[in-house]
């Protein structure tokens, strides 16, 4: 689905990610974890198509589509998903009118008709059910006034009602408490369906309690310097990365 | 010939124009001839402004001194019918459309028959006998301190008058249709309206402006004056979509009695030059006065809003929202002047100003001016310019919206805040929908 092969990116003019690899397949969960300033966000703005970030080098493949050759707009409507670390406040647009703009102009790229309002009525109830999120919250601006909780559940919902093949979530864990972190992470899990994949980045191992990831790669120096399952992100817990840091200056 | 010698030639020409036909209102309506003659002496020792004062920096009249304009005559209305109006209908098919062709009501293309009891829609002649409305009219506007007003003043042969009685309370909105004809010379059309609102009445009026059909250069020249009676609602618009050499200046006043509350919006999408100057004078006690203002602007359109609250009385509220939205080379000004008298104590007065330019060529002149006299007041005042919020754009596209939708989509947010204030749901309504031909356009061109 997702083959990232030697991967190089630089924000104004600091090389950030050095030889990033890593394959997605169908289904899966990947977790991103790693120290701070190691690279974990650039990956997620780099796949999303954000321009201030230039690559340098490399090759991502999305689905056999060469990904860095596309527009953001592209890449979510071919299937791409990234829920946001700090989701942007809207004033003036509804949330509903953003997402129904949003899941039409997304069918509209793949030939499919667009919803009239009542069925996106209809399925949105549905959708806000998965993080328990009131028809208020869809009336209301995009993320205008929402609480740091509220809007990490927003970013599920609009995933939720965007369907993607891959969602990047970016620290969706930073500033939520135990509830809303449960709330996250149970739609998120109402999401896995088997052929969806994930890249969950985070910082702490606490929300893969939750959502239990098939693989866990420590970024280091902008690159993937350990990979394994599980029972990496309880060793990374306990031990912390500098064990990592000291195989990785034994191996140069 | 220099630029000067050409003001001064077009302001005599308009002069001569105005001695033509200086009998005009002969023995009927001997003050209103003499207020005649006392405008042409004040526009001739003012002529047409120039860049260099100070009110008309950033609007540059030249083109009215330069162009041979005509003043429009009776003989440039009566052309359009019915059909031809309809599609400058903004308020749904109860509306009393009134239109104004060229400066002279045209009863044919007007729809007028489902006027209330208790309001009265006409011209000079349906009012001769109204000594209220008569010893209003052409009293408020100042053709002392404003040469476009004299101008306005002298010329205007026609002016339209709507009187409502007091209790009355309209449900139908009231359209003026000001539908500018180009012809064969370029036309000045001084169009002029006086409304004049009982106590305690209510009603809704919008003023439109259109150009229907192509020709040579217009410009008009319009003054409204509005007289507000106690505990009145005024609930005002004024949509500007003229052509793109549309030429347009305006000035309204308006009078508000003691507890009278107005809401008045001014949208301008159309026109190559707009300059609207609005002067409220709050003049009795707990008066609540809205203004709000939305311009859309392209290519090298200028709009320059001037206003001016006018606090006169104690214990009112004045609250002012102007937006603009500003692409290619065109330009914006926005000169908002709130005045509170020594008499305004426990006044509330609030403005704002905030513009997006979507282009480096585009420009904003923005100028808050507060005068404050009264001691115990509360005034605000703010401006901003800038533009759209890139990480708003991003949020929108990784969501699947493409570029021009996402830019579109941003731009209705911030302008949409002005039209959801206008309380008529259908006027509402259709004013949304220019705004959006307006933006969608924009967007094609960037």
């Amino acid at each position: 689905m997702l083959l990232i092969k030697n991967l190089q990116a630089s924000v104004e003019g600091k090389q950030i990610l050095n030889g990033l690899n890593l394959e997605v397949k169908p289904g899966e969960v990947h977790a991103i974890m790693g120290p701070n300033g190691s690279g974990k966000s650039t990956l997620a703005s780099v796949l999303a198509g954000r321009e201030e970030y230039e690559v340098e080098g490399g090759t991502v493949q999305f689905l056999g589509n060469d990904l860095l050759d596309m527009s953001p707009e592209d890449r979510a409507r071919a299937g791409m998903f990234l829920a946001f670390q700090y989701p942007v406040e809207i004033p003036g647009v509804s949330n509903a009118n953003f997402l129904k703009t949003a899941v039409n102009e997304v069918r509209k790229s793949k030939g499919l008709t667009a919803y009239d309002s009542k069925e996106f009525l209809q399925i949105m109830k549905e959708k806000m059910k998965l993080v328990e999120m009131d028809k208020a919250m869809t009336q209301r601006s995009v993320n205008e006034g929402f609480s740091g909780g509220e809007k990490k559940r927003n970013e599920i919902f609009q995933m939720a009602m965007l369907e993607p093949t891959l969602a990047i979530l970016d620290e969706t864990d930073s500033g939520l408490d135990i509830d809303a972190l449960r709330i996250v992470s149970n739609g998120v899990n109402a999401l896995r369906d088997g052929n969806r994949s994930f890249i969950v980045i985070t910082h702490y191992q606490r929300l893969l309690d939750y959502i239990v990831p098939d693989f866990v790669h420590v970024l280091y120096k902008g690159r993937i310097v350990k990979s394994g399952t599980k029972e990496l992100a309880l060793e990374l817990e306990e031990k912390g990365y500098d064990w990592i840091k000291e195989e990785v200056a034994v191996g140069a | 010939m220099s630029t000067i010698t050409k003001y001064q030639t077009a302001s005599t020409a308009f002069v001569q124009e105005a001695e033509v036909f200086a009998d005009l209102y002969g023995k009927a309506h001997p003050t209103l001839a003499a207020i005649r003659k006392q405008a042409m002496v004040a526009f001739s020792s003012r002529g047409i402004p120039t860049m260099k004062h100070e009110e008309w920096k950033y609007v540059n009249l030249t083109s009215i001194a330069q162009t041979e304009y005509r003043t429009a005559s009776p003989a440039d209305s009566q052309k359009l019918s019915k059909s031809d109006i309809e599609q400058y209908r903004y308020a749904g098919k109860d509306a009393i459309l009134c239109v104004i062709e060229n400066g002279k009501l045209n009863t044919a293309a007007s729809t007028m028959f489902s006027i209330p009891a208790g309001v009265r829609i006409g011209s000079i002649d349906d009012f001769s006998s109204d000594a209220t409305v008569m010893s209003q009219l052409f009293t408020h506007a100042s053709y002392e301190e404003e040469a476009m007003v004299a101008l306005n003043t002298m010329l205007c042969y026609s002016p339209i008058i709507i009187k409502v009685d007091a209790k009355v309370k309209c449900d139908a909105v009231i359209q003026l249709i000001f539908a500018t004809v180009p012809g064969a010379d370029p036309l000045l059309i001084p169009a002029r309206v006086l409304v004049v609102v009982g106590e305690q009445s209510e009603f809704t009026v919008v003023e439109s402006f259109h150009t229907h059909g192509s020709g040579a250069l217009t410009c008009n020249n319009i003054v409204s004056e509005v007289v507000v009676g106690k505990a009145a609602r005024v609930h005002y618009a004024k949509v500007q979509v003229e052509g793109e050499e549309a030429q347009h200046i305006n000035y309204h006043k308006v009078n508000m009695a003691r507890d009278s509350f107005q809401h008045l919006t001014t949208l301008t999408l159309g026109g190559a030059i707009v300059r609207n100057n609005l002067n409220i004078r709050l003049d009795d006690e707990h008066v609540n006065a809205y203004l709000n203002g939305l311009y859309v602007l392209n290519q090298k359109q200028v709009i320059d809003n001037h206003t001016l609250v006018d606090h006169a009385m104690p214990n009112c509220y004045s609250n002012e929202l102007y937006k603009g939205i500003i692409g290619d080379q065109a330009q914006g000004v926005f000169n908002g002047k709130i005045w509170v008298r020594e008499d305004a104590q426990k006044t509330n007065a609030y403005q704002s100003n905030k513009n997006l330019l979507l282009s480096n060529q585009a420009s904003m002149n923005t100028k808050p001016q507060l005068e404050i006299y009264a001691d115990d007041v509360k005034c605000s005042h703010g401006a901003t310019t800038g533009q759209l919020d890139d990480e708003a754009l991003f949020y929108l596209r990784a969501r699947g919206i493409g570029e021009s939708v996402a830019r579109s989509l941003l731009n209705h947010a911030f302008a949409a805040d002005v039209i959801e204030q206008v309380e008529n749901e259908t006027l509402r309504e259709s004013l949304m929908q220019l705004l959006d031909v307006k933006l969608s356009a924009m967007q094609i061109e960037a």
